[in-house]
């Protein structure tokens, strides 16, 4: 079990520090356990980004919080075109945690962040009395760099472009909302957790025509679009019988009144693509696992600048806003 | 999914629409009570359907909405005492209250839990057995049964924590106030679906026997509303107001008599404040004598301080379908669901809440 | 009003019933609808099943729309 000495500086935090985070993170960097990490310069610009986890329950089918706090990370620097290098970890613990769960969180980020290729090279623990913190929270930064030629950004962006979008939408927020419920829904709702940096390359490295990118996290799909039409300020128009959602995704919203373009997507981006490359770009992205069920969605127009207008399923058009308040499950 | 994707068909709804433009021969107004079928009418695009001179009211249909600020202050005041919990329908949380909303007293210590069914607030008592676990009774008829029903489960099972607090309150008397006020003269009234499937169609008799409204009873798919609408078109230009059902899949004359009998042996109708419409004679449900050990409001007394509507919030007039939710000046910019003036933009159920959210202005094909 | 939503009975254990709704899985109560047996749609509302959707009553519904296009239809040409 976690303790207030694990956090405090002596022996208990060494012994943490080398049989926990050392054990697992292991490498050239970290190991040598200096108050700061010292790093070759990466070439070309360098992204940074910062993000802060606090999901309960801590873990869910699908993932946890140490996996969600390793791709969220790497996702934010994908979604710039930058290659993720290195993270650092800093935790929150509060005391009572039982190790195991610590351990298992720890293995986590650790095979996530391998998997993806990036070294977690630095971190920090705190421990906090019990009730000061819910269990465990966790920030990671990551640093990456980005080629030259490229330049993601939402001022790319022109009449004409196509929307896509790299999977299935709402499968992380239901299934964890489902979860910390105790909604008990027994069925196949996993989270689509999953580090984002090699689809991104197989498509950047291949195509020329990608405008912008975005990880549709809290605030689902339709906030993602309306800060892009803001942003650039052209309109947008969005087939809603082109979405993909999964079945159970789609029912569970239907049961909890939810709107499945505002619910967290942990795995999955939305691209805006030059015409000429779209059919390309999105041929490339369903040859990769993670990204089979890409779809192109929408185009951008210079109609209802800064709009997002929605095509519904009754083939009718209204406006999409951004989400403003947390979605609560309706009931009356 | 079945009885939901084939009342979504886009080309079976495009039919009821040609069929309503050319039936639809004078300007008629017709008002939603539902805040579902305000909801379901936007998100779907069905506005932008209808022909112009088909105008929609908005109507009481939002049982948060409606419930009083004293109502709510009284939520509120059970959430501050000490140990108490607090279990509710997500709508409640945000709403304010004459000084506070329950997220608000949740930052001052209170323990709230937002629920799903009042099953979820019996286990809750149970999970937490020293401690009173209060569960705020607010819905129509068609919740109103469950409420009951949770009620007899937590005294048969001798579970001594469980508390309602009883909010509940009934659609034909506010059907009546909103005829009664004369503020708006409507063509007819698409009924709510699932109130009725509870409550049947006969309820409703008294809409053609004593007011001469055309009444049709409508489900919440596209398919449902655009029948429904239909039907009173018809029975508009037929001349001849009558109850009809658009819901039969659902709806009965007699309704659901277990759920009514329910209702019953645990409710007994009293007086109840309706925020907008003031107070209506039997239009609220009360807890009977012989569970007032269950009942919130009897076994911890509060003290409440007078209640008032939010400053400039106009909700009322908005429930009473004499406003529209663009029309009011708070609208959007000083009202709006991150700072909710009052409940019409925070309940899902809210008509102000849905024109925000799926764009007031009809687009333009 | 109120959100409830067409679910189709799976099994039955004394007053609660699991349901499903597109594979996703949940227990209800069936106090409100005793009458309803495995393999019936009911409605839930709120964690309790408030009526039995009669399947030929829907069918019928959609057959009087699917009427009306041919209707429609014939008018056009």
């Amino acid at each position: 079990m976690i303790e207030l000495a694990h956090g405090g500086g002596g022996r208990l935090t060494h012994e943490l520090i080398s049989h926990l985070f050392k054990h697992y993170f292991s490498n050239v960097y970290l190991d040598l356990l200096c108050d700061a990490a010292v790093l070759p310069r990466p070439k070309g610009r360098l992204a940074f980004t910062t993000d802060s986890y606090v999901i309960q329950p801590i873990f869910f089918a699908g993932g946890d919080i140490g996996k969600l706090a390793v791709c969220g990370t790497i996702n934010d620097l994908s979604m710039v075109g930058a290659k993720p290098l290195y993270l650092t970890a800093g935790y929150i613990l509060e005391e009572g945690l039982p190790y195991a769960d610590l351990e298992r969180i720890v293995c986590s980020m650790a095979e996530t962040a391998k998997e993806a290729g990036v070294e977690i090279v630095a971190g920090d623990t705190k421990v906090v009395e019990r009730g000061s913190a819910d269990k465990i929270f966790i920030n990671t930064t990551g640093m990456g760099w980005i080629p030259s030629d490229r330049n993601l950004s939402p001022g790319e962006i022109r009449p004409g472009d196509k929307i896509i979008v790299s999977g299935s939408m709402g499968d992380h927020g239901m299934a964890v909302l489902c979860q910390r419920e105790g909604l008990e829904f027994n069925t196949s709702l996993v989270s689509d957790c999953a580090p984002l940096n090699s689809l991104v390359e197989a498509i950047l490295s291949r195509h020329s025509g990608v405008r912008v990118m975005r990880d549709p996290t809290r605030g689902g799909l339709a906030t993602v679009l309306v800060e892009l039409a803001q942003a650039r300020g052209l309109g947008f128009e969005i087939e809603e019988t082109s979405v993909p959602v999964h079945e159970g995704v789609r029912a569970s919203c239907e049961l909890l009144g939810l709107d499945v373009f505002y619910v967290a997507n942990e795995g999955k981006f939305i691209a805006i693509v030059s015409p000429a490359d779209a059919e390309a770009v999105l041929r490339t992205l369903q040859d990769h696992p993670l990204g089979r069920e890409a779809r192109m969605i929408g185009q951008v127009v210079e109609n209802h600048p800064k709009k997002v207008v929605l095509r519904t399923v009754l083939g009718v058009r209204r406006v999409m806003e951004m989400l403003t308040a947390e979605q609560l499950p309706r009931i009356c | 999914m079945k009885f939901i994707d084939e009342f979504r068909d886009p080309h079976l709804a495009r039919v009821l629409v040609e069929t309503l433009r050319q039936h639809t021969r004078q300007h008629l107004r017709l008002m939603e009570f539902c805040g579902g079928h305000t909801h379901a009418i936007l998100r779907f695009g069905i506005r932008a359907l209808l022909p112009p001179d088909l105008e929609m009211l908005s109507g009481p249909g939002c049982p948060v909405c409606v419930t009083s600020p004293a109502g709510l202050d009284h939520a509120i005041a059970l959430a501050h005492i000490p140990g108490m919990i607090v279990a509710t329908f997500g709508d409640m949380v945000r709403v304010p209250g004459s000084r506070e909303s329950l997220q608000n007293s949740r930052a001052g210590g209170a323990d709230i839990r937002v629920v799903y069914s009042p099953l979820d607030a019996v286990a809750l008592a149970e999970k937490n057995s020293s401690r009173p676990v209060v569960f705020l009774g607010v819905g129509f008829e068609t919740t109103a049964p469950g409420v009951a029903a949770s009620i007899l489960q937590a005294r048969q099972h001798g579970i001594k924590n469980y508390f309602v607090l009883p909010l509940h309150k009934l659609t034909p008397p506010a059907t009546k106030a909103i005829l009664d006020g004369g503020e708006v003269k409507l063509s007819g009234i698409l009924g709510p679906g699932h109130v009725t499937t509870i409550i049947g169609t006969d309820a409703w008799t008294f809409l053609s026997e004593q007011y001469g409204v055309p009444i049709a009873v409508a489900g919440f798919e596209p398919l449902d509303i655009l029948r429904g609408i239909s039907m009173l078109v018809d029975q508009v230009n037929d001349g001849h107001a009558r109850v009809e059902n658009a819901y039969s899949r659902s709806v009965l004359p007699q309704g659901n008599r277990t759920a009514l009998a329910i209702m019953n042996e645990v409710f007994e109708t009293c007086d109840a404040e309706w925020r907008g419409l003031g107070v209506l004679p039997g239009s609220g449900l009360r807890i009977r004598e012989k569970y007032a050990a269950l009942d919130a409001s009897k076994t911890f007394p509060v003290s409440l301080t007078p209640s008032h509507e939010p400053p400039g919030c106009r909700c009322g007039e908005v429930l009473r379908g004499i406003l529209s939710p663009v029309d009011c000046s708070l609208f959007r910019h000083t009202c709006n669901p991150e700072n909710p003036v009052g409940p019409c933009m925070v309940s899902a159920e809210g008509a102000c809440m849905a024109y925000y959210q799926f764009g007031e202005k009809r687009l333009e094909d | 009003m109120c959100l409830a939503v067409p679910v189709m009975i799976r099994n039955i254990e004394g007053t609660q019933a699991m349901v499903e709704l597109g594979g996703v899985k949940r227990m209800i109560s069936l106090v409100l609808t005793p009458e309803a047996g495995v393999g019936n749609y009911v409605l839930v509302h709120a964690g309790y099943a408030i009526g039995i959707v009669d399947e030929e009553e829907a069918k019928e519904t959609l057959h009087l729309l699917e009427e009306m296009t041919n209707l429609v239809d014939q008018n056009e040409m």
